[in-house]
C-alpha cells in the first residue's frame, strides 16, 4: 500500500480534459455540413445517419462535460477560479447542444431548404463553424498558459486569438442578418409554419458562432485575473 | 551499571537490528516520496532514479547526516539525568527505534501519511518524559524542533515560487524559450551542486577528519558547481528542437532540456533526504552504541564511529532494492502533471530546504518540505491542479503519529525494563 502525500497531492488537470471537450464539441458541429448537403440532397436515410452520429457526438461531450466536473471537487487548487472554468466547459458544451437540436428539429419535421436559399445558408453554416474552430484554436493555448502562470507573452497570444474569434462571430451575425432577408422575401411563397421553424434554424445556426464567442470570452476572463 | 556490562553485546546487536529495520523502512517507503517527483516528471527512468538514489542515499547519511543524528542521539534528551542509570536510556532509544518502526508498519498498512521523523521524535520525547521524568526532555529543544516542522514547507514553498516565476521570466516567457532554457538551465545546475556542496562542506564532514576553513569550503563548492555545470552542458549538447512535438505542446523541446536539470535535482534530493532521513534510524543507535562501548559512561563528547552512519545508509540501500523501487513507480506514475521545469523547481527547493536542516541538526520530514515546494509552484499559477485535502491530512498525522509514537515507546521501554532488569 502506498501511502504518499506527493501522490496524493496531484490531482488530475482539468485543462487537457476541457480542451479535449471543445475539439469533440466542435467535431459534433461539424457533422452539420454533411447534414445539410444530405437534406439538400433529400436523401433522408443518410440525413438520418449523420443525425445519429451527431446524437452520439453530443452524448460523448456530455458525458466527458460530467467526468471533468466530478473530477473537480473545490478542495481542489487551480491556477484560475474553479467557476469561471465550470462556465467556459458550459459554453463548449452549449456548441454540441445546439448542433445536435439543429439536426433534431430538421429531421423530425422532414424541413427542406427553399431552392434560392440553399448556397447561402450553408455559407452561413460555414462561418459559424469557422467561429467555433477558432474557439477551439485559442482553447489549443490552454496548457501553455498554465505553463507560464497565465502571464506574458502567451496571453497575448491568446488575447489575438480571441480578438479574431469576435471578428468571425460578428461576421456571421452580419450573414445571418443577409440570410434572415433574403428568406423575408420568400415568405410569401412558403408555407407559414415551415417559415417559422426556418427562422429558428437560422437563429441556432446564428447561436453557434455566439456560443463559441462566449467561450472566447470565458478565457478571457481567466486571463485577465 | 551491570545489567549494561551483562548484556551489552545483546543490546548492541538489538539495537543494531532495530536501527537497520528502520532505516530499511525509510528506503522503502520514504525514498519514494524524495524520488518520485524525479521518476513522475519523466525525466528520469525507474532504472536511473533507483541508481541515483542508491548512490546519493548513501553519500547524503555517510557525508552530511551526522548533524542531525547527533540531535537524535542527545540534543531531545538531558542525558545528564541519566548518569546513574544509563541502561535506562539504552532501554529507551530501543523502545524508541521499535516504537517508531512498529507504527510506521501499522500507519503503511492503513495507508496513513506518516512522516518517520515525527515517529521517532514522538518517541525519543515519550519515553523519557513518562519512563524517566518530564525535566529529562530538552523541551526547548523539541520546541525548535517542531516549529522547523512549520517552517520548513513554508521556506521550501517560498524558494519553489521564487525559483519557477524565475523560470517563467527567463525562459518561459520569452521568444526563444528553446535559447533561453540551454543558456539558463546550466546556471540551475551550477546552483544545484554549489549549493549542496557548499551546505555540506561548511556543517559536515568533521567526522570523516576534514577541517575546511570557510574559503576553502566556498572555492570547492565553486568547483563542484562548475563541474556539474560542465557535465550539464555536455549532455543538454544533443538536444535539438522537435517540431512536431512543439506543435501540440509549444514548450515540449524546452521541458527537455530542463529533464538534464531534473537529473541534477534529483541527485541533490536523494543527497538530502539521506543526510536528514538517515538520522531517525542511526540516531538512536548511536546512542546505545555510545553507551555500551564506553562500559556504561553517558558519554557526551564521545565521537560517533562512522559504521553506524555506514549501516544507516546500508539498511536505505537495502530498503530501496527490496521494496522501494515498486513504491517509486507507483508514485512516478501517479504524477504524471509534473513537467521538468516544474519539478526541478519543487525538487529542488524542497533539496536545498532539507540540506540546510541537516546542516543546522534539525530533523524534519523531506516529504512534508517536498509538498510544501509543490505548493509553492501552485501558488506561481504553474501547477494545473492541486488536492489541497492533503494539508489538512499532513496536520492530522502530526496530531496522531506524536502521540502514537510516545505510547508505543513507552510501552516498549517498560517491556525492556522487566525484560532485562
Amino acid at each position: 500500500m502506498v501511502n504518499s502525500p506527493i501522490m496524493q497531492m496531484f490531482a488530475r488537470s482539468p485543462f487537457q480534459p476541457i480542451q479535449e471537450h471543445i475539439i469533440k464539441a466542435q467535431a459534433c458541429a461539424v457533422e452539420l455540413k454533411a447534414f445539410l448537403k444530405a437534406v439538400c440532397d433529400d436523401d433522408w436515410e443518410k440525413a438520418e445517419k449523420v443525425q445519429k452520429k451527431i446524437s452520439g457526438l453530443e452524448q460523448d461531450a456530455d458525458n466527458m462535460k460530467h467526468d471533468i466536473r466530478q473530477n473537480l471537487p473545490s478542495s481542489i487548487f487551480l491556477p484560475v477560479p474553479r467557476a469561471d472554468l465550470l462556465e467556459l466547459l458550459r459554453m463548449q458544451d452549449k456548441i454540441a447542444n445546439i448542433a445536435k437540436n439543429i439536426s433534431d428539429l430538421i429531421l423530425s419535421r422532414h424541413m427542406t431548404l427553399p431552392e434560392p436559399m440553399r448556397e447561402s445558408v450553408c455559407n452561413f453554416l460555414d462561418l459559424a463553424l469557422d467561429t467555433s474552430q477558432q474557439a477551439v484554436k485559442a482553447m489549443g493555448e490552454l496548457d501553455e498558459l498554465v505553463t507560464v502562470g497565465f502571464r506574458g507573452r502567451e496571453v497575448q497570444l491568446v488575447e489575438r486569438l480571441i480578438k479574431e474569434l469576435d471578428r468571425l462571430e460578428h461576421e456571421t451575425d452580419q450573414q445571418e442578418r443577409q440570410v434572415r432577408a433574403q428568406l423575408f422575401s420568400l415568405e410569401s411563397e412558403l408555407n407559414p409554419v415551415d417559415v417559422m421553424f426556418l427562422y429558428r434554424i437560422l437563429e441556432w445556426i446564428g447561436d453557434l458562432s455566439n456560443r463559441a464567442q462566449q467561450v472566447g470570452s470565458r478565457l478571457q476572463i481567466l486571463l485577465a485575473r | 551499571m551491570d545489567i549494561i556490562a551483562h548484556y551489552g553485546s545483546i543490546m548492541l546487536i538489538l539495537a543494531c537490528l532495530f536501527g537497520f529495520f528502520m532505516a530499511w523502512g525509510v528506503g522503502a517507503n520514504d525514498v519514494a516520496n524524495a524520488m518520485g517527483t524525479s521518476v513522475g516528471s519523466k525525466a528520469l527512468t525507474l532504472k536511473q532514479a533507483i541508481i541515483i538514489a542508491i548512490l546519493f542515499e548513501f553519500a547524503g547519511a555517510y557525508l552530511a547526516g551526522g548533524a542531525v543524528t547527533q540531535t537524535i542521539r542527545k540534543g531531545i534528551i538531558d542525558a545528564d539525568l541519566l548518569s546513574q542509570s544509563p541502561e535506562f536510556l539504552v532501554f529507551g532509544m530501543m523502545a524508541s527505534l521499535l516504537a517508531a518502526g512498529t507504527w510506521l508498519l501499522i500507519a503503511t498498512h492503513f495507508g496513513w501519511p506518516v512522516s518517520t521523523t515525527h515517529s521517532i521524535v514522538g518517541a525519543i520525547v515519550g519515553f523519557a518524559a513518562v519512563g524517566i521524568s518530564v525535566d529529562a526532555v530538552h523541551w526547548g529543544k523539541v520546541g525548535t524542533i517542531v516549529m522547523s516542522w512549520v517552517v520548513s514547507p513554508i521556506t521550501a514553498g517560498i524558494i519553489s515560487y521564487a525559483l519557477y516565476r524565475s523560470v517563467q521570466a527567463l525562459v518561459l516567457d520569452t521568444d526563444k524559450p528553446f535559447e533561453n532554457a540551454k543558456r539558463y538551465v546550466p546556471l540551475y545546475i551550477f546552483l544545484v551542486g554549489f549549493v549542496v556542496a557548499m551546505v555540506t562542506l561548511t556543517k559536515g564532514l568533521k567526522h570523516i577528519g576534514l577541517h575546511l576553513s570557510w574559503g576553502e569550503s566556498a572555492t570547492i563548492s565553486v568547483a563542484l558547481g562548475a563541474l556539474s555545470m560542465a557535465i550539464g552542458i555536455v549532455m543538454q549538447r544533443r538536444i535539438k528542437i522537435d517540431a512536431n512535438a512543439d506543435k501540440d505542446y509549444h514548450f515540449s523541446s524546452v521541458e527537455k532540456v530542463f529533464g538534464v536539470l531534473m537529473l541534477f535535482t534529483a541527485c541533490a534530493m536523494a543527497f538530502a533526504h539521506g543526510s536528514n532521513d538517515v538520522a531517525n534510524a542511526v540516531g538512536p543507535l548511536a546512542a546505545v552504541v555510545g553507551i555500551v562501548n564506553s562500559a556504561g559512561e553517558v558519554a557526551q563528547k564521545s565521537v560517533m564511529p562512522s559504521w553506524i552512519l555506514l549501516l544507516g545508509g546500508g539498511g536505505i540501500v537495502a530498503g530501496l532494492v527490496m521494496y522501494g523501487h515498486k513504491v517509486i513507480a507507483t508514485v512516478g506514475n501517479n504524477i504524471t502533471e509534473l513537467t521538468p521545469s516544474r519539478g526541478f523547481a519543487a525538487t529542488l527547493a524542497a533539496a536545498t530546504t532539507v540540506v540546510v536542516a541537516s546542516g543546522t541538526g534539525l530533523p524534519i520530514s523531506t516529504t512534508h518540505t517536498l509538498v510544501g515546494a509543490v505548493l509553492g509552484v501552485g501558488l506561481a499559477r504553474g501547477m494545473a491542479a492541486l488536492n489541497l485535502k492533503v494539508v489538512s491530512t499532513i496536520f492530522i498525522s502530526w496530531l496522531i503519529t506524536l502521540p502514537a509514537g510516545a505510547i508505543l515507546s513507552i510501552i516498549f521501554f517498560y517491556i525492556f525494563k522487566a525484560v532485562f532488569i
